[in-house]
């Protein structure tokens, strides 16, 4: 069986900073890393692996540089990453991009029974939570979201039961097999690589899927098959703050008036 | 051959061959160890053998070392008494008083007599310290002060005096032998009674009982901790570089193996060290972590690198595995996996070691191996990890914001053929709220000496002290090496710090790295601008009674104690009040070897150890000169309920104020 985890490479948005000129962002000298929720969408996948005889991918679509964030998911021990990079995937939405990740599981999934798809619940750059949910209704998976435990796989029976985390609730919840979950960060702690394989890494085949590979109509992938796009990034004023109380001579005190603000403003939810 | 002469030589014979035996045993099992060069720079290692195992510098640097400085050298003069008596044993009629020309074999007599009872007197001392008042680091979880093996050589040594005084006294009294003998002749004195034929059974069993000993004493050695009667020599003399806090580097190729995860990985002088370890305890005393009751002890850990070696190694050396894990929780024999993370790497330990062990390093490869070959460390350290390859420091924040502190100060960039030093600033001078104050405070009395000083701003990235100690070399290799880039690139030639952990990382790990500068902690450098006149302060600042807190980085591992004590001194007109513990034998904070970003979880915390040292003197103002000192200090001084009575500053904090 096999288990595949889509990745994207996202700038360190704590590092982005938006031009106030241009309302562009400022990528100039900003280190890229795997999407946080990835992370735990890749380690779900090794652990899979960890205990079950199943393949581990690593997909990502992206521009070539994305490599660098494949070839991490090898020093993390998928075994096999396959980028999906083409000129004319570039510049995608949400759907356009569901479509190529779709195109390329449907690809995988005529070598070999797909499993399971894990995503990150959402991208921190992008925020839309929709590429995953995008991919499990393309190809007719179980859509299972905001998954935070694994309670079982039955391999002869080809389902699976998830624990979602759901706002001040969980939910137990069982789909058959084949079946795309994206996960939430409680989900597992993310492995730190060992050297040996950081080193065998380096080396490490990546697989390119380009257009030509994955044969998709140009108009419907990339910019030209997306129907949102982005008008205008800006930073959103912010209203000049309030020192409240002393808390260095008065934490409590001040504590309490904190608290007293909060409630009158009906910031705090029960 | 008399039967006398034909037993002796034969159990002689066998003595020496069991002897010879054993050791041959230990240095296959030493040779097992991975390969080192220790053989560099013989005149150095000479007088380093000298100055530690026959001056015994650091065993007289307790009251109590003066008696195993006279046991030592009792020892080593005894050694030709008996080898004379061994040959007595094997030639009849041999002699050394009436080999040597008169003088000389009186000279030998006096000198033996008086050694032999010199020894005697020190053996029995250290019996009464062990039986009666032993200080608490002899013993330990797994041995006692008057352990059976300790009271068996003890007892031997005894032993073989009171035989050596029994034959020589009885000798003299049978008028065989000479009367240079003073403690033998009032010995003999007692004997006058005794009719010849008794007298010649007393000097008959005294022989055998002394002949015996020695030998079962030669055999024994080998095989306990009086093994480093053997090894300590050797030991001081393949002692390592100055620095033991200095790792070495690792090469980042396929198929190899990174930090120590089985015996056989640690160097043949970590196994050696292991051998020689004494129990003296001295470690045990002052390592914070086990004063804390954290599992950690570094005499443990030599302790059980030995029986490991004992236990694996004849396996090991035929190729086999060993059946005992190193690093695991299976007692005795095994290294446990908190106690290599309680660690703070502060020296303490390799700075007090009589026969110069390095406990420390050998923790840092162990956690090399957990760090780089298993992916096993406390959890909190993830954050860390990822922090320092993403964003080049601890917290993880943007490196934009690297220049923030320094926003009201103009553009303070270093510029290549302009400015004289580069100013590091540090991670926590960069980013820590508290220590940003003291980056402040030394830029300003930087301006006031007129120093030429400029930042790396945006550029600059943390130097990777945390991470290299806390065993992950491979991404300190990467910051290592991006760091000794720039730094050629700008072309910087003096540094100055103000944070330990950066001054030791810059001035000594990196010159592995081949960059060989001027690297300074800001006290070096403002002690030196008070010396030039370029700094002066009226001695006036106020800050009631100063005290001390030496950092293990600038002191133990850098010898820098009168620095700051100048610097403060002159700011505050006064020599700062000192700890009971202070320079080498100082008290860590708790934040060294990357605890800083480690919880502590078991046992008492270390910072809170020292605040109540620092309380019984009732000081005023906690003087640090490393940022991780101050954030400990300062979080003892909360959790204790003193905060309003104590402030913590940094000596550039009091000079700033001293010459305002």
């Amino acid at each position: 069986m096999l288990v595949i985890s889509c990745i994207k490479q996202v700038p360190d948005t704590t590092q982005v900073q938006i031009d106030p000129v241009t309302n562009t962002l400022i990528r100039d000298g900003i280190p890229f890393i795997i999407n946080p929720y990835d992370a735990h969408a890749l380690e779900e996948g090794l652990r899979l692996k960890d205990r079950y005889d199943v393949r581990t991918v690593a997909l990502s679509m992206g521009p070539p540089n994305t490599e660098a964030t494949l070839r991490k998911a090898c020093a993390l021990g998928v075994d096999e990453a396959i980028l999906l990079s083409d000129r004319a995937f570039g510049g995608a939405d949400t759907l356009a991009t569901s479509k190529v990740l779709s195109a390329a599981i449907e690809r995988l999934a005529a070598q070999e029974d797909v499993g399971i798809v894990f995503c990150g619940k959402q991208t921190i750059d992008g925020d839309t939570a929709q590429v995953g949910p995008g991919i499990a209704s393309r190809l007719g998976f179980s859509q299972l979201t905001l998954v935070d435990r694994i309670e079982s796989i039955d391999f002869p029976r080809k389902t699976i039961t998830v624990r979602r985390k759901l706002e001040g609730r969980h939910e137990i919840v069982e789909a058959p097999l084949p079946v795309m979950i994206t996960v939430v960060r409680e989900l597992n702690r993310p492995r730190y690589p060992v050297v040996a394989m950081r080193l065998a890494a380096r080396e490490a085949a990546i697989t390119v899927w380009d257009n030509s590979v994955l044969k998709l109509d140009a108009a419907t992938v990339g910019l030209k098959g997306s129907p949102t796009w982005v008008s205008k990034i800006f930073s959103p004023e912010r209203d000049q703050g309030e020192i409240i109380g002393d808390g260095i001579k008065n934490p409590v005190g001040t504590a309490s008036l904190l608290l007293d603000k909060l409630l009158d403003k009906d910031l705090l939810t029960i | 051959m008399s039967p006398h002469q034909a037993i002796f030589t034969t159990l002689f014979a066998v003595a020496v061959l069991s002897f010879l035996f054993s050791c041959y045993q230990r240095v296959r099992l030493v040779a097992i160890g991975a390969s080192e060069n220790r053989f560099d720079d013989p005149l150095a290692r000479l007088r380093g053998m000298f100055r530690y195992a026959f001056a015994q510098k650091r065993v007289l640097a307790r009251p109590y070392g003066v008696n195993h400085f006279l046991l030592f050298w009792a020892f080593m003069l005894l050694l030709t008494a008996n080898g004379a008596f061994l040959l007595e044993g094997l030639i009849p009629g041999f002699s050394l008083a009436s080999a040597l020309p008169a003088p000389l074999g009186h000279g030998q007599e006096l000198l033996f007599d008086i050694v032999s009872l010199v020894a005697l007197g020190s053996v029995l001392v250290a019996l009464a310290r062990r039986l009666f008042f032993p200080p608490a680091y002899l013993g330990n979880d797994y041995t006692r002060p008057a352990s059976g093996e300790a009271l068996l050589i003890l007892g031997m040594i005894a032993a073989l005096m009171t035989a050596f005084f029994l034959l020589n006294a009885a000798r003299i009294a049978l008028g065989q032998a000479g009367t240079w003998q003073p403690v033998s002749s009032a010995l003999a004195g007692l004997l006058n009674g005794l009719s010849p034929s008794v007298l010649e059974g007393v000097a008959g069993v005294s022989w055998w009982l002394h002949a015996l000993v020695l030998l079962l004493f030669m055999n024994l050695l080998p095989r306990s901790k009086h093994m480093h009667i053997l090894t300590a020599i050797p030991n001081c003399y393949f002692n390592g570089p100055a620095r033991p806090n200095v790792q070495s580097r690792e090469a980042f190729e396929k198929g190899r193996r990174y930090g120590v995860g089985s015996v056989e990985q640690f160097s043949w002088k970590d196994l050696l060290d292991s051998l020689t370890c004494t129990e003296c305890g001295r470690c045990q005393d002052l390592c914070p972590a086990h004063a804390t009751t954290k599992p950690l002890n570094p005499r443990r850990i030599v302790h059980d690198i030995k029986l490991n070696l004992l236990m694996n190694g004849p396996a090991l050396r035929d190729g086999a595995p060993g059946t005992l894990a190193l690093i695991g929780d299976a007692g005795e024999g095994t290294v446990g996996e908190e106690a290599i993370w309680a660690c703070t790497t502060c020296g303490a330990c390799t700075s007090v070691c009589p026969v110069l062990i390095e406990q420390m390093p050998k923790i840092i490869k162990m956690r090399r191996h957990l760090v780089q070959e298993k992916a096993r460390f406390p959890e909190e350290l993830l954050n860390l990890f990822e922090n320092m390859e993403q964003r080049s420091n601890p917290w993880g924040i943007a490196p934009s914001e690297r220049t923030k502190w320094s926003s009201q100060l103009g553009d303070r960039t270093f510029k290549p053929g302009e400015t004289e030093y580069l100013f590091f600033v540090g991670c926590a001078g960069t980013f820590d709220s508290r220590n940003k104050h003291v980056t402040v405070a030394l830029a300003t009395i930087l301006d006031a000496a007129g120093v030429s000083w400029g930042t790396l701003g945006r550029e600059e990235r943390c130097c990777g002290d945390s991470v290299r100690r806390l065993g992950n070399e491979y991404v300190f290799d990467a910051m290592a090496g991006e760091n000794v880039a720039l730094f050629r690139e700008k072309g910087i030639t003096r540094v100055v710090t103000q944070c330990p952990h950066c001054f030791s990382t810059l001035k000594n790990d990196y010159r592995q790295y081949g960059l060989d500068i001027e690297v300074l902690h800001h006290s070096h450098l403002l002690a030196r601008l008070v010396a030039e006149g370029r700094l002066t302060p009226a001695g006036q600042a106020s800050f009631g009674k100063v005290m001390f807190h030496d950092s293990c980085y600038l002191g133990r591992h850098n010898d820098t104690y009168e620095a700051p004590r100048i610097v403060l001194a002159a700011a505050t007109g006064t020599a700062p009040a000192e700890f009971g513990r202070n320079h080498e034998n100082g008290f860590c904070c708790g934040a060294g070897g990357g605890r800083m970003w480690l919880e502590e979880q078991s046992g008492t915390r270390i910072n809170l150890e020292r605040i109540r040292e620092a309380m019984q003197q009732r000081p005023d103002t906690l003087c640090v000169s490393c940022p991780y000192c101050m954030t400990m200090m300062e979080d003892g001084l909360k959790d204790l309920g003193v905060a309003d009575a104590v402030r913590v500053r940094d000596i550039a904090e009091i000079m700033a104020d001293g010459i305002r």
